[in-house]
Protein backbone atom coordinates (compact mmCIF):
# COMPACT_ATOMS: atom_id res chain seq x y z
CA UNK A 1 0.00 0.00 0.00
CA UNK A 2 1.43 3.32 -1.20
CA UNK A 3 -1.09 5.33 0.47
CA UNK A 4 0.92 6.91 3.68
CA UNK A 5 1.13 9.94 2.69
CA UNK A 6 -2.95 10.58 3.83
CA UNK A 7 -4.53 12.33 6.69
CA UNK A 8 -6.69 9.89 8.65
CA UNK A 9 -10.77 11.37 8.95
CA UNK A 10 -10.10 12.08 12.37
CA UNK A 11 -7.26 14.71 11.62
CA UNK A 12 -9.84 16.48 8.58
CA UNK A 13 -12.29 16.37 11.23
CA UNK A 14 -9.81 18.55 13.81
CA UNK A 15 -9.49 21.00 10.22
CA UNK A 16 -6.24 19.89 9.70
CA UNK A 17 -5.82 21.28 5.92
CA UNK A 18 -5.46 18.27 3.81
CA UNK A 19 -5.39 19.46 -0.10
CA UNK A 20 -2.20 22.11 -0.01
CA UNK A 21 -1.32 24.07 -3.50
CA UNK A 22 -2.52 21.83 -6.32
CA UNK A 23 -0.95 22.21 -9.66
CA UNK A 24 -3.57 23.36 -12.12
CA UNK A 25 -1.98 21.46 -15.41
CA UNK A 26 -5.27 21.12 -17.09
CA UNK A 27 -7.74 23.96 -17.09
CA UNK A 28 -11.32 21.99 -17.17
CA UNK A 29 -13.03 25.70 -17.60
CA UNK A 30 -14.82 24.40 -14.31
CA UNK A 31 -15.80 26.95 -11.76
CA UNK A 32 -12.49 27.03 -10.00
CA UNK A 33 -10.91 28.46 -12.69
CA UNK A 34 -10.73 31.65 -11.22
CA UNK A 35 -8.41 30.28 -8.64
CA UNK A 36 -9.10 31.13 -4.90
CA UNK A 37 -10.68 28.62 -2.47
CA UNK A 38 -12.57 25.89 -3.77
CA UNK A 39 -16.64 25.95 -3.99
CA UNK A 40 -18.69 24.17 -2.09
CA UNK A 41 -20.70 23.00 -5.57
CA UNK A 42 -20.45 24.21 -8.75
CA UNK A 43 -23.37 26.90 -9.82
CA UNK A 44 -24.08 27.62 -6.04
CA UNK A 45 -22.35 30.74 -5.79
CA UNK A 46 -22.11 33.87 -8.81
CA UNK A 47 -22.96 31.24 -11.23
CA UNK A 48 -22.33 32.43 -14.85
CA UNK A 49 -19.14 35.08 -13.54
CA UNK A 50 -17.52 32.03 -12.46
CA UNK A 51 -17.01 30.15 -15.68
CA UNK A 52 -16.46 30.62 -19.64
CA UNK A 53 -20.10 31.31 -21.32
CA UNK A 54 -20.39 27.96 -22.87
CA UNK A 55 -19.69 26.07 -20.53
CA UNK A 56 -22.17 27.90 -17.86
CA UNK A 57 -24.81 27.14 -21.29
CA UNK A 58 -24.28 23.30 -20.37
CA UNK A 59 -24.53 23.32 -16.85
CA UNK A 60 -27.30 26.11 -15.71
CA UNK A 61 -30.24 23.84 -16.66
CA UNK A 62 -28.56 20.45 -15.23
CA UNK A 63 -29.79 19.99 -11.84
CA UNK A 64 -26.63 17.13 -11.08
CA UNK A 65 -24.30 19.81 -12.33
CA UNK A 66 -25.76 23.14 -11.08
CA UNK A 67 -26.73 23.00 -7.21
CA UNK A 68 -29.06 25.96 -7.96
CA UNK A 69 -30.62 24.02 -10.51
CA UNK A 70 -31.80 21.16 -8.64
CA UNK A 71 -33.71 23.60 -6.93
CA UNK A 72 -35.59 24.27 -9.99
CA UNK A 73 -35.28 21.82 -12.97
CA UNK A 74 -35.89 17.80 -13.26
CA UNK A 75 -34.17 14.50 -14.54
CA UNK A 76 -34.72 11.00 -15.36
CA UNK A 77 -33.38 8.38 -16.26
CA UNK A 78 -34.47 5.40 -18.34
CA UNK A 79 -33.10 1.62 -16.99
CA UNK A 80 -32.50 0.64 -21.11
CA UNK A 81 -28.80 -0.86 -19.91
CA UNK A 82 -28.89 -3.69 -17.37
CA UNK A 83 -25.73 -5.38 -18.51
CA UNK A 84 -22.26 -4.38 -16.60
CA UNK A 85 -18.58 -5.50 -17.45
CA UNK A 86 -16.99 -5.20 -13.57
CA UNK A 87 -18.14 -6.43 -10.30
CA UNK A 88 -18.47 -4.07 -7.47
CA UNK A 89 -18.03 -4.93 -3.73
CA UNK A 90 -21.30 -2.54 -3.37
CA UNK A 91 -23.43 -3.43 -5.93
CA UNK A 92 -25.41 -6.40 -5.91
CA UNK A 93 -26.89 -6.94 -9.66
CA UNK A 94 -29.86 -9.39 -8.72
CA UNK A 95 -31.53 -5.96 -8.50
CA UNK A 96 -30.41 -2.63 -9.22
CA UNK A 97 -26.65 -0.82 -9.52
CA UNK A 98 -26.78 0.45 -5.68
CA UNK A 99 -23.99 2.88 -7.17
CA UNK A 100 -26.74 4.72 -8.79
CA UNK A 101 -29.99 3.57 -7.70
CA UNK A 102 -31.84 2.41 -4.23
CA UNK A 103 -30.69 -1.10 -3.81
CA UNK A 104 -33.37 -3.66 -3.75
CA UNK A 105 -35.66 -1.75 -5.85
CA UNK A 106 -36.18 -3.99 -9.04
CA UNK A 107 -36.66 -1.29 -11.75
CA UNK A 108 -38.68 -2.64 -15.16
CA UNK A 109 -36.63 -2.57 -17.84
CA UNK A 110 -36.71 -0.85 -20.81
CA UNK A 111 -36.08 -1.51 -24.57
CA UNK A 112 -34.94 1.58 -26.12
CA UNK A 113 -38.59 1.90 -28.03
CA UNK A 114 -40.07 2.19 -24.49
CA UNK A 115 -37.66 4.28 -23.18
CA UNK A 116 -38.25 6.98 -26.18
CA UNK A 117 -42.05 7.07 -25.09
CA UNK A 118 -41.37 7.52 -21.70
CA UNK A 119 -38.65 10.70 -22.05
CA UNK A 120 -41.26 12.21 -24.34
CA UNK A 121 -44.55 11.64 -21.83
CA UNK A 122 -42.77 12.75 -18.54
CA UNK A 123 -41.50 15.82 -21.29
CA UNK A 124 -44.51 16.71 -21.60
CA UNK A 125 -46.05 16.26 -17.62
CA UNK A 126 -42.92 17.84 -16.21
CA UNK A 127 -42.05 20.49 -18.29
CA UNK A 128 -39.11 21.18 -16.22
CA UNK A 129 -37.22 18.42 -17.18
CA UNK A 130 -34.58 19.28 -18.86
CA UNK A 131 -32.07 16.27 -18.75
CA UNK A 132 -32.44 12.77 -19.45
CA UNK A 133 -29.49 10.18 -18.35
CA UNK A 134 -28.84 6.42 -19.11
CA UNK A 135 -27.33 5.53 -16.02
CA UNK A 136 -27.87 1.62 -15.77
CA UNK A 137 -29.04 -0.31 -13.81
CA UNK A 138 -25.80 -1.83 -15.31
CA UNK A 139 -23.22 0.11 -17.34
CA UNK A 140 -24.60 2.05 -19.69
CA UNK A 141 -21.10 1.67 -22.20
CA UNK A 142 -21.54 -2.37 -21.64
CA UNK A 143 -25.22 -2.06 -23.45
CA UNK A 144 -24.07 0.05 -26.54
CA UNK A 145 -26.44 -0.76 -28.76
CA UNK A 146 -29.50 -0.11 -26.21
CA UNK A 147 -27.48 3.03 -25.12
CA UNK A 148 -27.10 4.92 -28.24
CA UNK A 149 -29.83 3.76 -29.82
CA UNK A 150 -32.27 5.32 -27.08
CA UNK A 151 -29.54 8.62 -27.54
CA UNK A 152 -30.31 8.61 -31.36
CA UNK A 153 -33.61 8.47 -31.44
CA UNK A 154 -34.55 11.18 -28.54
CA UNK A 155 -31.83 13.45 -30.45
CA UNK A 156 -34.36 13.62 -33.19
CA UNK A 157 -37.35 13.36 -31.25
CA UNK A 158 -36.88 15.67 -28.09
CA UNK A 159 -34.11 17.61 -29.22
CA UNK A 160 -33.82 20.16 -26.78
CA UNK A 161 -33.25 17.68 -23.71
CA UNK A 162 -30.29 17.25 -22.86
CA UNK A 163 -28.48 13.95 -23.02
CA UNK A 164 -25.87 12.29 -20.70
CA UNK A 165 -24.75 8.99 -18.87
CA UNK A 166 -22.58 7.31 -16.68
CA UNK A 167 -19.90 4.38 -16.90
CA UNK A 168 -17.46 2.71 -14.99
CA UNK A 169 -15.08 3.66 -17.78
CA UNK A 170 -13.63 0.23 -18.72
CA UNK A 171 -15.39 0.46 -22.21
CA UNK A 172 -15.19 4.55 -22.09
CA UNK A 173 -11.61 5.16 -24.80
CA UNK A 174 -13.33 3.33 -27.22
CA UNK A 175 -16.69 5.08 -26.77
CA UNK A 176 -15.66 8.26 -26.67
CA UNK A 177 -16.47 8.72 -30.26
CA UNK A 178 -19.43 7.60 -30.27
CA UNK A 179 -20.45 9.29 -27.44
CA UNK A 180 -19.74 12.76 -28.94
CA UNK A 181 -21.90 11.89 -32.14
CA UNK A 182 -24.93 11.82 -30.29
CA UNK A 183 -24.05 15.29 -28.50
CA UNK A 184 -23.62 13.77 -25.34
CA UNK A 185 -22.21 16.71 -23.62
CA UNK A 186 -22.27 15.48 -20.06
CA UNK A 187 -20.78 11.72 -19.03
CA UNK A 188 -20.16 10.79 -15.60
CA UNK A 189 -17.03 8.34 -14.29
CA UNK A 190 -17.36 6.43 -11.12
CA UNK A 191 -13.92 6.75 -10.47
CA UNK A 192 -13.62 5.32 -6.50
CA UNK A 193 -9.44 4.88 -6.95
CA UNK A 194 -5.88 5.73 -8.20
CA UNK A 195 -4.42 3.23 -6.59
CA UNK A 196 -4.84 -0.52 -7.19
CA UNK A 197 -3.88 -1.65 -4.60
CA UNK A 198 -7.31 -0.11 -3.35
CA UNK A 199 -9.05 -1.13 -5.90
CA UNK A 200 -8.75 -4.46 -5.57
CA UNK A 201 -10.25 -4.79 -2.74
CA UNK A 202 -13.45 -2.40 -4.63
CA UNK A 203 -13.45 -4.61 -7.71
CA UNK A 204 -13.31 -8.33 -7.41
CA UNK A 205 -13.28 -8.77 -11.25
CA UNK A 206 -13.52 -7.55 -14.54
CA UNK A 207 -14.90 -8.82 -18.20
CA UNK A 208 -11.61 -7.39 -20.23
CA UNK A 209 -10.98 -8.95 -24.27
CA UNK A 210 -13.16 -12.01 -23.43
CA UNK A 211 -11.36 -13.27 -20.07
CA UNK A 212 -12.47 -12.91 -16.21
CA UNK A 213 -9.58 -10.61 -14.83
CA UNK A 214 -9.45 -10.30 -10.79
CA UNK A 215 -7.14 -8.64 -8.54
CA UNK A 216 -4.91 -6.07 -9.05
CA UNK A 217 -4.41 -6.94 -12.78
CA UNK A 218 -8.30 -5.94 -13.34
CA UNK A 219 -7.98 -2.95 -10.85
CA UNK A 220 -5.12 -1.64 -12.89
CA UNK A 221 -6.84 -2.23 -16.11
CA UNK A 222 -10.22 -0.24 -15.09
CA UNK A 223 -7.71 2.72 -13.65
CA UNK A 224 -5.98 2.82 -16.56
CA UNK A 225 -9.46 2.96 -18.55
CA UNK A 226 -11.29 5.26 -16.17
CA UNK A 227 -7.87 8.22 -16.56
CA UNK A 228 -7.49 7.36 -20.22
CA UNK A 229 -11.34 8.05 -20.31
CA UNK A 230 -11.26 11.05 -18.64
CA UNK A 231 -8.55 12.87 -20.29
CA UNK A 232 -10.03 11.56 -24.06
CA UNK A 233 -13.27 13.57 -22.78
CA UNK A 234 -11.55 16.58 -21.55
CA UNK A 235 -10.02 17.05 -25.01
CA UNK A 236 -13.36 16.84 -26.82
CA UNK A 237 -14.62 19.24 -24.31
CA UNK A 238 -17.37 17.24 -23.11
CA UNK A 239 -18.06 17.52 -19.44
CA UNK A 240 -16.84 14.79 -16.70
CA UNK A 241 -18.20 14.40 -13.14
CA UNK A 242 -16.53 12.02 -11.35
CA UNK A 243 -18.43 9.81 -8.52
CA UNK A 244 -16.51 8.24 -5.77
CA UNK A 245 -18.41 6.08 -3.41
CA UNK A 246 -16.77 6.77 -0.01
CA UNK A 247 -16.12 3.25 1.47
CA UNK A 248 -14.72 4.00 5.42
CA UNK A 249 -11.26 1.99 6.05
CA UNK A 250 -10.78 1.38 2.39
CA UNK A 251 -10.88 4.69 0.20
CA UNK A 252 -11.95 7.16 2.55
CA UNK A 253 -8.62 9.19 2.63
CA UNK A 254 -7.68 7.72 -0.57
CA UNK A 255 -10.37 10.06 -2.13
CA UNK A 256 -8.48 13.19 -1.49
CA UNK A 257 -5.92 11.60 -3.71
CA UNK A 258 -8.75 10.82 -6.39
CA UNK A 259 -9.79 14.10 -6.45
CA UNK A 260 -6.23 15.60 -7.36
CA UNK A 261 -5.90 13.05 -9.79
CA UNK A 262 -9.14 13.30 -11.71
CA UNK A 263 -9.02 17.48 -11.37
CA UNK A 264 -5.57 17.05 -13.06
CA UNK A 265 -7.46 15.55 -15.91
CA UNK A 266 -9.93 17.68 -16.53
CA UNK A 267 -13.13 16.22 -14.63
CA UNK A 268 -15.57 19.36 -13.61
CA UNK A 269 -17.27 17.83 -10.74
CA UNK A 270 -16.54 15.40 -8.44
CA UNK A 271 -19.22 13.79 -6.47
CA UNK A 272 -18.42 12.22 -3.28
CA UNK A 273 -21.31 9.87 -2.30
CA UNK A 274 -21.89 7.67 0.84
CA UNK A 275 -21.33 3.60 0.94
CA UNK A 276 -24.86 2.48 0.83
CA UNK A 277 -24.17 -1.06 2.84
CA UNK A 278 -26.60 -3.43 4.69
CA UNK A 279 -26.56 -6.92 4.97
CA UNK A 280 -30.09 -7.25 2.96
CA UNK A 281 -28.70 -5.84 0.05
CA UNK A 282 -26.84 -8.73 -0.34
CA UNK A 283 -23.87 -7.43 -1.43
CA UNK A 284 -20.27 -8.14 -0.64
CA UNK A 285 -20.05 -4.92 1.94
CA UNK A 286 -23.22 -5.88 2.96
CA UNK A 287 -22.86 -9.09 4.35
CA UNK A 288 -18.95 -8.67 4.94
CA UNK A 289 -19.86 -5.55 7.55
CA UNK A 290 -18.36 -3.09 5.99
CA UNK A 291 -20.01 -0.01 6.72
CA UNK A 292 -20.98 3.29 5.19
CA UNK A 293 -19.71 7.04 6.81
CA UNK A 294 -21.61 9.02 9.06
CA UNK A 295 -22.63 12.76 7.99
CA UNK A 296 -19.62 14.49 9.28
CA UNK A 297 -17.44 11.92 7.98
CA UNK A 298 -18.64 12.43 4.93
CA UNK A 299 -18.59 15.90 5.05
CA UNK A 300 -15.06 15.96 6.52
CA UNK A 301 -13.91 14.07 3.64
CA UNK A 302 -15.82 16.39 1.17
CA UNK A 303 -14.07 19.36 3.05
CA UNK A 304 -10.55 17.82 2.98
CA UNK A 305 -11.19 18.09 -1.76
CA UNK A 306 -12.54 21.74 -1.19
CA UNK A 307 -9.62 23.62 -3.13
CA UNK A 308 -9.70 20.60 -5.62
CA UNK A 309 -11.96 19.48 -8.26
CA UNK A 310 -15.27 21.05 -7.61
CA UNK A 311 -17.12 19.16 -5.58
CA UNK A 312 -20.81 17.98 -5.79
CA UNK A 313 -22.65 18.08 -2.93
CA UNK A 314 -26.68 17.51 -3.62
CA UNK A 315 -26.23 14.12 -5.05
CA UNK A 316 -29.30 12.10 -4.04
CA UNK A 317 -28.25 8.69 -5.66
CA UNK A 318 -30.78 8.13 -7.70
CA UNK A 319 -32.37 5.19 -8.83
CA UNK A 320 -31.72 4.28 -12.27
CA UNK A 321 -35.29 4.96 -13.69
CA UNK A 322 -35.54 8.21 -11.45
CA UNK A 323 -37.89 11.00 -12.79
CA UNK A 324 -38.75 14.03 -11.20
CA UNK A 325 -36.72 16.96 -9.14
CA UNK A 326 -33.93 15.34 -7.17
CA UNK A 327 -34.85 14.21 -4.23
CA UNK A 328 -38.44 13.67 -5.15
CA UNK A 329 -39.18 10.52 -7.23
CA UNK A 330 -42.20 10.08 -9.68
CA UNK A 331 -41.54 7.11 -11.62
CA UNK A 332 -44.38 5.53 -10.32
CA UNK A 333 -46.83 7.59 -12.63
CA UNK A 334 -44.55 6.66 -15.60
CA UNK A 335 -44.84 3.34 -15.28
CA UNK A 336 -44.71 1.12 -18.41
CA UNK A 337 -48.93 0.61 -18.33
CA UNK A 338 -49.63 4.14 -17.78
CA UNK A 339 -46.96 5.15 -20.74
CA UNK A 340 -48.70 3.38 -22.52
CA UNK A 341 -52.44 4.80 -22.63
CA UNK A 342 -50.89 7.97 -22.37
CA UNK A 343 -51.47 10.87 -25.15
CA UNK A 344 -48.13 12.16 -25.52
CA UNK A 345 -47.77 15.34 -27.20
CA UNK A 346 -44.39 16.63 -26.94
CA UNK A 347 -44.50 20.30 -27.06
CA UNK A 348 -41.76 22.26 -27.57
CA UNK A 349 -43.07 25.65 -27.14
CA UNK A 350 -44.86 24.95 -23.64
CA UNK A 351 -41.82 23.65 -22.69
CA UNK A 352 -39.80 26.94 -23.25
CA UNK A 353 -42.59 29.09 -22.51
CA UNK A 354 -42.82 27.12 -18.73
CA UNK A 355 -38.84 26.83 -18.45
CA UNK A 356 -39.01 30.84 -18.64
CA UNK A 357 -41.33 31.12 -16.05
CA UNK A 358 -39.23 28.72 -13.79
CA UNK A 359 -36.46 31.02 -14.95
CA UNK A 360 -37.93 34.10 -13.00
CA UNK A 361 -38.11 32.05 -10.18
CA UNK A 362 -34.77 31.20 -10.31
CA UNK A 363 -33.59 34.50 -10.75
CA UNK A 364 -35.71 36.04 -7.88
CA UNK A 365 -33.73 33.32 -5.57
CA UNK A 366 -30.44 34.22 -6.80
CA UNK A 367 -30.97 37.58 -6.06
CA UNK A 368 -32.16 37.07 -2.72
CA UNK A 369 -29.59 35.27 -1.39
CA UNK A 370 -27.10 37.67 -3.14
CA UNK A 371 -29.13 40.20 -0.83
CA UNK A 372 -29.11 37.94 2.09
CA UNK A 373 -25.42 37.80 1.97
CA UNK A 374 -24.60 41.02 1.73
CA UNK A 375 -26.81 42.33 4.51
CA UNK A 376 -25.23 39.40 6.54
CA UNK A 377 -21.87 40.05 5.80
CA UNK A 378 -22.69 43.81 7.23
CA UNK A 379 -23.44 42.49 10.60
CA UNK A 380 -21.02 41.09 13.30
CA UNK A 381 -19.27 38.19 12.75
CA UNK A 382 -19.90 34.72 14.70
CA UNK A 383 -16.65 32.99 15.28
CA UNK A 384 -18.53 29.81 14.89
CA UNK A 385 -20.46 27.80 11.63
CA UNK A 386 -23.73 26.18 12.25
CA UNK A 387 -25.07 23.53 10.49
CA UNK A 388 -29.27 24.22 9.34
CA UNK A 389 -31.82 21.38 7.89
CA UNK A 390 -34.15 23.16 5.89
CA UNK A 391 -37.61 21.32 4.96
CA UNK A 392 -38.28 22.30 0.77
CA UNK A 393 -40.71 20.99 -2.09
CA UNK A 394 -38.76 22.90 -4.86
CA UNK A 395 -38.04 26.65 -6.03
CA UNK A 396 -35.17 27.24 -3.32
CA UNK A 397 -37.83 28.23 -0.66
CA UNK A 398 -38.35 27.04 3.03
CA UNK A 399 -42.46 25.83 1.66
CA UNK A 400 -42.65 22.27 3.13
CA UNK A 401 -44.52 20.71 6.27
CA UNK A 402 -42.05 19.17 8.60
CA UNK A 403 -43.92 16.18 8.87
CA UNK A 404 -44.12 16.25 4.81
CA UNK A 405 -40.27 15.91 3.95
CA UNK A 406 -39.11 12.60 3.11
CA UNK A 407 -35.62 14.80 2.93
CA UNK A 408 -33.96 17.80 4.69
CA UNK A 409 -31.33 19.75 2.53
CA UNK A 410 -28.38 20.99 5.07
CA UNK A 411 -26.57 24.52 4.97
CA UNK A 412 -23.70 25.55 6.64
CA UNK A 413 -24.24 29.20 7.97
CA UNK A 414 -20.86 31.59 8.57
CA UNK A 415 -20.46 34.89 8.68
CA UNK A 416 -22.24 36.08 5.39
CA UNK A 417 -23.10 32.93 3.93
CA UNK A 418 -25.21 30.37 3.52
CA UNK A 419 -23.60 27.29 1.62
CA UNK A 420 -25.77 24.32 0.61
CA UNK A 421 -23.43 21.12 1.72
CA UNK A 422 -25.65 18.21 1.79
CA UNK A 423 -29.46 16.78 2.18
CA UNK A 424 -30.54 14.15 4.52
CA UNK A 425 -33.01 11.08 3.72
CA UNK A 426 -35.89 10.56 6.08
CA UNK A 427 -39.07 8.47 6.47
CA UNK A 428 -42.03 10.46 5.98
CA UNK A 429 -42.69 11.59 9.43
CA UNK A 430 -46.53 12.40 8.98
CA UNK A 431 -48.60 10.11 6.45
CA UNK A 432 -52.03 11.78 6.04
CA UNK A 433 -52.20 14.59 9.34
CA UNK A 434 -51.23 12.44 12.31
CA UNK A 435 -47.17 11.75 13.63
CA UNK A 436 -46.10 8.80 13.66
CA UNK A 437 -44.35 9.16 17.04
CA UNK A 438 -41.75 6.16 16.55
CA UNK A 439 -40.31 7.82 13.43
CA UNK A 440 -38.95 11.03 15.02
CA UNK A 441 -36.22 10.13 16.89
CA UNK A 442 -34.69 8.76 13.70
CA UNK A 443 -35.46 12.42 12.13
CA UNK A 444 -33.56 13.40 15.04
CA UNK A 445 -30.31 11.56 14.64
CA UNK A 446 -30.38 12.28 10.98
CA UNK A 447 -30.40 15.97 11.51
CA UNK A 448 -28.77 15.70 15.16
CA UNK A 449 -25.96 18.07 13.58
CA UNK A 450 -27.95 20.82 13.07
CA UNK A 451 -29.17 23.75 15.51
CA UNK A 452 -32.34 24.40 13.83
CA UNK A 453 -34.45 23.11 11.01
CA UNK A 454 -36.40 25.88 8.99
CA UNK A 455 -40.32 24.51 8.34
CA UNK A 456 -42.78 25.96 6.45
CA UNK A 457 -45.22 24.62 9.69
CA UNK A 458 -44.53 22.29 12.28
CA UNK A 459 -46.94 20.27 14.97
CA UNK A 460 -47.07 20.88 18.35
CA UNK A 461 -45.22 17.50 19.66
CA UNK A 462 -42.80 17.23 16.82
CA UNK A 463 -41.51 20.23 18.18
CA UNK A 464 -41.25 19.80 21.48
CA UNK A 465 -39.28 16.56 21.14
CA UNK A 466 -36.61 18.54 18.42
CA UNK A 467 -36.31 21.47 21.33
CA UNK A 468 -35.74 18.52 24.12
CA UNK A 469 -32.88 17.26 20.98
CA UNK A 470 -31.74 20.83 21.27
CA UNK A 471 -32.77 21.72 18.12
CA UNK A 472 -34.74 24.51 17.52
CA UNK A 473 -37.42 24.51 15.09
CA UNK A 474 -38.16 27.38 12.96
CA UNK A 475 -41.41 28.26 11.03
CA UNK A 476 -40.59 32.33 11.19
CA UNK A 477 -39.43 32.10 7.59
CA UNK A 478 -41.57 29.62 5.55
CA UNK A 479 -42.03 30.28 2.02
CA UNK A 480 -39.16 32.94 2.04
CA UNK A 481 -35.97 31.27 -0.07
CA UNK A 482 -33.53 29.49 1.94
CA UNK A 483 -30.48 31.02 1.48
CA UNK A 484 -32.28 34.18 3.02
CA UNK A 485 -34.34 32.68 5.69
CA UNK A 486 -31.33 30.82 7.14
CA UNK A 487 -29.13 33.91 7.21
CA UNK A 488 -31.64 35.65 8.81
CA UNK A 489 -32.17 33.06 11.37
CA UNK A 490 -28.58 33.20 12.28
CA UNK A 491 -27.83 36.62 12.17
CA UNK A 492 -30.68 36.53 15.23
CA UNK A 493 -29.23 33.35 15.97
CA UNK A 494 -25.91 35.18 17.22
CA UNK A 495 -28.07 38.23 18.63
CA UNK A 496 -29.11 36.06 21.29
CA UNK A 497 -25.55 34.64 22.05
CA UNK A 498 -24.29 38.35 22.03
CA UNK A 499 -27.24 38.97 24.17
CA UNK A 500 -26.34 35.88 26.66
CA UNK A 501 -29.70 34.62 25.98
CA UNK A 502 -27.97 31.43 25.05
CA UNK A 503 -24.99 29.93 24.76
CA UNK A 504 -23.60 28.49 21.71
CA UNK A 505 -22.63 25.01 21.75
CA UNK A 506 -21.34 22.30 19.20
CA UNK A 507 -23.74 19.71 17.87
CA UNK A 508 -22.45 16.31 17.23
CA UNK A 509 -22.52 13.73 14.20
CA UNK A 510 -25.49 12.42 12.23
CA UNK A 511 -26.49 9.26 10.80
CA UNK A 512 -26.62 8.94 7.22
CA UNK A 513 -30.09 6.87 6.74
CA UNK A 514 -29.76 3.78 5.01
CA UNK A 515 -33.35 2.46 5.86
CA UNK A 516 -34.80 5.11 4.43
CA UNK A 517 -33.58 3.64 1.26
CA UNK A 518 -34.72 -0.09 2.48
CA UNK A 519 -38.21 0.79 3.38
CA UNK A 520 -39.29 2.67 0.29
CA UNK A 521 -37.57 -0.01 -1.21
CA UNK A 522 -39.78 -2.35 0.34
CA UNK A 523 -42.71 -0.73 -0.09
CA UNK A 524 -42.16 -0.55 -3.97
CA UNK A 525 -41.05 -4.14 -4.29
CA UNK A 526 -44.91 -4.87 -2.32
CA UNK A 527 -46.44 -3.11 -5.01
CA UNK A 528 -45.07 -5.06 -7.94
CA UNK A 529 -45.59 -8.20 -6.27
CA UNK A 530 -48.95 -7.78 -5.60
CA UNK B 1 -20.85 -30.81 -23.88
CA UNK B 2 -23.13 -28.01 -23.06
CA UNK B 3 -24.04 -25.08 -20.39
CA UNK B 4 -27.27 -24.20 -19.24
CA UNK B 5 -28.67 -21.13 -17.14
CA UNK B 6 -30.24 -21.35 -13.95
CA UNK B 7 -33.33 -19.53 -14.51
CA UNK B 8 -34.00 -19.34 -10.35
CA UNK B 9 -30.99 -17.35 -10.22
CA UNK B 10 -30.61 -15.95 -13.34
CA UNK B 11 -31.13 -11.74 -13.35
CA UNK B 12 -31.71 -11.49 -17.07
CA UNK B 13 -29.14 -8.47 -17.40
CA UNK B 14 -28.68 -9.75 -21.16
CA UNK B 15 -24.73 -9.75 -20.52
CA UNK B 16 -24.13 -13.23 -21.50
CA UNK B 17 -25.82 -13.26 -24.61
CA UNK B 18 -23.74 -10.60 -27.19
CA UNK B 19 -20.42 -12.64 -25.71
CA UNK B 20 -21.90 -16.09 -26.93
CA UNK B 21 -19.33 -16.98 -30.18
CA UNK B 22 -21.79 -19.30 -30.94
CA UNK B 23 -25.08 -17.20 -30.45
CA UNK B 24 -26.63 -19.82 -29.05
CA UNK B 25 -28.06 -17.68 -25.79
CA UNK B 26 -31.81 -16.35 -26.32
CA UNK B 27 -34.24 -14.75 -24.09
CA UNK B 28 -37.24 -17.03 -23.00
CA UNK B 29 -39.92 -16.45 -20.47
CA UNK B 30 -38.18 -13.65 -18.41
CA UNK B 31 -34.94 -15.03 -18.33
CA UNK B 32 -32.33 -16.51 -20.96
CA UNK B 33 -31.64 -19.79 -22.11
CA UNK B 34 -28.46 -21.59 -24.03
CA UNK B 35 -29.55 -24.04 -26.91
CA UNK B 36 -27.09 -27.05 -26.13
CA UNK B 37 -26.90 -28.20 -29.96
CA UNK B 38 -25.03 -24.64 -30.60
CA UNK B 39 -23.01 -24.30 -26.82
CA UNK B 40 -19.67 -25.51 -27.38
CA UNK B 41 -18.89 -24.40 -24.08
CA UNK B 42 -16.29 -22.28 -25.98
CA UNK B 43 -13.77 -24.66 -26.35
CA UNK B 44 -10.83 -23.88 -28.95
CA UNK B 45 -12.53 -20.27 -29.40
CA UNK B 46 -11.70 -18.85 -25.50
CA UNK B 47 -10.15 -19.47 -22.83
CA UNK B 48 -13.09 -19.56 -20.87
CA UNK B 49 -16.45 -20.27 -21.66
CA UNK B 50 -17.63 -16.52 -22.26
CA UNK B 51 -20.73 -16.62 -20.34
CA UNK B 52 -19.42 -17.91 -17.42
CA UNK B 53 -16.63 -15.20 -17.19
CA UNK B 54 -19.02 -12.61 -17.39
CA UNK B 55 -22.34 -13.57 -15.47
CA UNK B 56 -22.73 -11.81 -12.28
CA UNK B 57 -24.57 -14.14 -10.33
CA UNK B 58 -21.93 -16.86 -9.29
CA UNK B 59 -22.80 -20.49 -10.06
CA UNK B 60 -25.46 -19.33 -12.80
CA UNK B 61 -24.04 -21.01 -15.68
CA UNK B 62 -22.74 -24.64 -14.98
CA UNK B 63 -22.38 -27.70 -16.91
CA UNK B 64 -25.48 -29.56 -18.39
Amino acid sequence: MSNTAFVSIRDLQRGRPAVSAIPETVASGGCSTGGGEGKASCGSSDGPADMPAEIWAKVKDHPCYSEEAHHHYARMHVAVAPACNIQCNYCNRKYDCSNESRPGVVSAKLTPDQAVKKVLAVASEIPQMTVLGIAGPGDALANPKKTFETFRRLQEEAPDIKLCLSTNGLALPEMVDEICKYNIDHVTITINMVDPAVGARIYPWIFWQHRRVTGIEAATILHRQQMLGLEMLTARGVLTKVNSVLIPGINDEHLIEVNREVKKRGAFLHNIMPLISEAEHGTVFGLTGQRGPSAQELKAVQDACMGGANLMRHCRQCRADAVGLLGEDRSDEFTADKVEQMEVVYDLDRRRAYQQQVEVTRRAQHAARQAAEAAATAAPAADFNVLVAVATEGQGKVNQHFGHATEFQIYELSAGRATFVGHRRVDLYCQGGYGEDEQLPSIVSAINDCHAVLVAKIGACPRDELLAAGIEPVDAYAHEFIESAALAWFGDYCARVARGDLVHQARGDARIRQGAYTAAAAAVTADTAS
Amino acid sequence: MALKINAETCTACTACEPECPNVAIRAKGGTYVINPDKCTECEGQFDEPQCVAVCPVDDCITEV
